[in-house]
């Protein structure tokens, strides 16, 4: 896989593979001028080491974006500043998961959190989604089923808002749900938002945090997707003993995070030009993201489906079961045009068919002619699985995979959504 | 000493193991004194070989260019020396169809199988033959592409239902394929230097059904046993089948000839011959000369020397 995942960083290679956003929209000028003005005013401090938990004036602008989030009542003091919002994940797990000990996490989940989970070894427990998101009946059965093998989980994991790599958002109800859930049982819930602020469409909807009051739930944030991603500067806003624990930890992972950054961030602040760079970020990614969907919609034949995400940088397409997207990256890869297969996003080996596409860092062109080549691979597959079967074109083939590595729930292998439309050139998630 | 080139790296999908091998030979030589440059091959490597004229080539290069002769044709048209098999014997071991068919002909062991272009299937109905195929073979059946290396693409088809999907997949890194009859039972390697076959390593995969092809890169996930808890015997003829096979492609250098035995008969049947095998820190070719006595260094330098025209004229 790794190999595979090399081969699609190759520059003549389209890849929709990548989670990466598009920096290039940020102006150089603008770098140039917040860079001057640090360097000319503030040299001494944004060389030396700063606090553990972060410079004040960068926790600062932290609490503008929070409160951009409607989360209005937080103090500098409320903010630990990360090396990204990776650290905070890796922080989480450092500070609370011993061996053996269960994290639940949605099913795909960020594919970046599992070797974090990994290398702490828990016990992950994924919890299917469908176009609402985290699927909290099915959570609140795994609870009671954990409970009775004496099992308490230490947190549960969530990317409530244009989740990646589902390109779901979690509905108002389940986030209701899952706090008061969280409250019955006493459990952290750890809310990673990268990409809240990044909405194309439909009312933003309350975070975690927010309904909870900050009294379960961790929420964790980053600048990477509304500022720049190059900077490394994340946070995480925890329930105080929590808190200490993090900042602990935080202080033996590499003590501070970079001044040069975080000044970076306070200087840029001050310019007061951050929501007018957001809105641009959010123009190109939105008009990246339909260009994405309509080809979707043109190329991809009616056995795929996909996601619609609100906002956020990805969507995640299923194709039938009997195609392997590992298999077919390496397909794909012929056609010099990538994505992340699906596989990477669980831990028990399900998304086998599944795909996820980033639209955020590769052009409009390309983002359509990145589709067209899939297709093209993946119309060659079930082709050949209809000449294979004698029946052209299934609509939803038996699967061909290991009758025992086959999940006993059966759509818990696929972000469950609506059909496209025919009438509506889209496929239509959660509205 | 001299002036050695180490292959390695290139557009396969065997790139990170092929950099990992050859950032370990591109140690060695350093050891051995020589003077090494390491070259990652990508669209320059002629004009780079021509600048660089080195005494030998050394190649690190697993997968499509580095094991198909096409590495190995450039190297001859350059005048270059080169570590490993000419290009007829990497062409023969790269392609299993054709290896199969040679080792059926030159009266080798190795599991019963069939072999089919996409083609056969889009084109000339071979679909409506897989039933007499799937009765012939017997289930389980392993469906593998015809080219490729490192257990890419191979998957398991335990009933006629699996078998359109495992086709599916094969066919993505090949159009053509083969149906094998599955051996269960002792997944063996005998490397051979020079002609000379080394102890038999067996890999045992800690927890998989399949040795796949992450478990046979990743330290932990398959335990190798150096030699083979084997009798004399099967060891013996283990080797012997082994540099039959060698004899027959026409390989030069050192080979890994990979092989089956089977649990109940105890029957040895040869799977495939690999011309570049892998020289990583978990690669089994290495693990056999060091339980001959041969350290890394000194396989390393043996092979550089089997490579120079003075030894291989």
């Amino acid at each position: 896989m790794r190999d595979l995942m090399a081969l699609t960083a190759q520059p003549h290679v389209i890849s929709l593979a990548g989670g990466l956003p598009d920096v290039s929209a940020f102006p150089a000028e603008l770098l140039a001028k917040v860079t001057a003005e640090m360097a000319a005013e503030a040299h001494v401090r944004t060389l030396q080491y700063g606090p553990t938990e972060g410079i004040d004036d960068v926790r600062a602008a932290i609490v503008e974006v929070m409160a951009a989030e409607n989360i209005r009542h937080l103090e500098v003091d409320d903010i630990l500043v990360t090396t990204g919002g990776q650290q905070a994940i890796d922080l989480v797990c450092r500070t609370l998961v011993d061996p053996g000990d269960v994290v639940i996490a949605e099913a795909p989940t960020y594919p970046g959190a599992v070797p974090c989970f990994g290398s702490f070894e828990a016990d992950v427990v994924q919890i299917s989604m469908d176009a609402d998101g985290m699927r909290i009946d099915e959570l609140e059965a795994t609870l009671e089923r954990l409970k009775g093998e004496g099992k308490r989980p230490k947190f549960i994991y969530t990317v409530p808002t244009f989740h990646n790599p589902g390109g779901v958002t979690m509905s108002l109800p389940r986030r209701k749900r899952l706090v008061e859930v969280a409250r019955e049982h006493e459990l952290l819930v750890v809310e990673d938002n990268p990409y809240g602020l990044l909405r194309y469409e439909g009312d933003p909807l309350p975070t975690l945090y927010e309904l909870d009051g900050g009294e379960f739930v961790i929420y964790l944030g980053t600048f990477s997707k509304i500022l720049a991603a190059g900077l490394r500067v994340g946070w995480a806003v925890a329930p105080g003993p929590v808190f200490q624990k993090l900042n602990i930890g935080k202080q033996a992972a590499d003590l501070c995070s970079s001044s040069l950054s975080q000044m970076f961030v306070s200087y840029y602040f001050r310019t007061g030009l951050w929501r007018q760079q957001l809105e641009v970020y959010k123009e190109l990614y939105r008009r990246r993201r339909d260009v994405m969907l309509d080809a979707l919609a043109e190329f991809f034949g009616p056995e795929a489906e996909w996601t619609h995400p609100q906002g956020g940088l990805f969507l995640w397409a299923t194709l039938p079961d009997y195609i392997d997207t590992s298999d077919l990256l390496v397909r794909a890869l012929d056609e010099d045009v990538a994505f992340v297969p699906g596989r990477g996003a669980y831990l028990d080996g399900r998304g086998g068919s599944s795909m996820r596409l980033n639209f955020s860092g590769v052009s409009e062109d390309d983002i359509r002619e990145g589709v067209r080549r899939i297709s093209k691979v993946v119309h060659e597959q079930i082709a050949l699985y209809g000449t294979l079967t004698g029946v052209p074109a299934p609509a939803r083939p038996t699967p061909s995979v290991d009758p025992e590595t086959v999940s006993t729930e059966p759509m818990a292998d696929v972000v469950e959504l609506p059909r496209r439309d025919p009438d509506d050139g889209r496929a239509r998630g959660s509205q | 000493m001299s002036h050695v080139a180490v292959l390695k790296g290139g557009r396969s999908l065997e790139r990170q193991v092929s950099l990992r091998s050859g950032a370990r030979v591109e140690d060695a030589l350093h050891r051995l004194g020589h003077d090494v440059t390491g070259v990652d091959v990508r669209g320059d490597l002629v004009r780079q070989l021509r600048e660089l004229e080195p005494d030998v080539a050394f190649i690190a290069l697993h997968g499509r260019d580095g094991e198909d002769g096409t590495i190995q044709e450039l190297l001859e048209v350059l005048g270059i020396p080169y570590t490993g098999s000419g290009p007829s014997a990497c062409a023969r071991c790269w392609d299993k169809v054709l290896a199969k068919h040679l080792m059926c002909d030159g009266g080798i062991p190795t599991p019963d199988f069939y072999a089919f272009s996409e083609t056969a299937f889009r084109e000339l109905g071979a679909a409506e033959a897989l039933p007499a195929i799937e009765e012939r073979l017997a289930f389980p059946i392993v469906v593998k592409p015809a080219r490729g290396g490192s257990a890419l693409g191979i998957k398991f088809a335990s009933s006629a239902t699996q078998v359109p999907g495992a086709l599916v997949a094969a066919f993505s890194y090949d159009r053509k394929v083969l149906l094998e009859k599955h051996v269960a039972g002792h997944d063996l390697a005998v490397s051979i230097v020079d002609g000379e076959a080394l102890p038999v390593v067996e890999a045992v995969p800690n927890d998989e059904d399949f040795y796949d092809f992450e478990a046979r890169y990743e330290i932990g996930r398959t335990t190798f046993l150096c030699p083979a808890d084997l009798s004399d015997a099967d060891t013996a003829r283990a080797q012997q089948l082994a540099l039959e096979a060698w004899s027959l492609f026409g390989c030069r250098g050192f080979a890994r000839v990979d092989l089956m035995r089977h649990s109940e008969t105890g029957e040895l049947s040869v799977l495939e011959v690999n011309a570049v095998p892998g020289l990583t820190d978990t690669s089994l070719l290495p693990q056999a000369a060091d339980e001959a006595g041969i350290g890394f260094d000194e396989l390393v330098a043996r092979l550089v020397q089997l490579a120079l025209p003075s030894v291989t004229a």
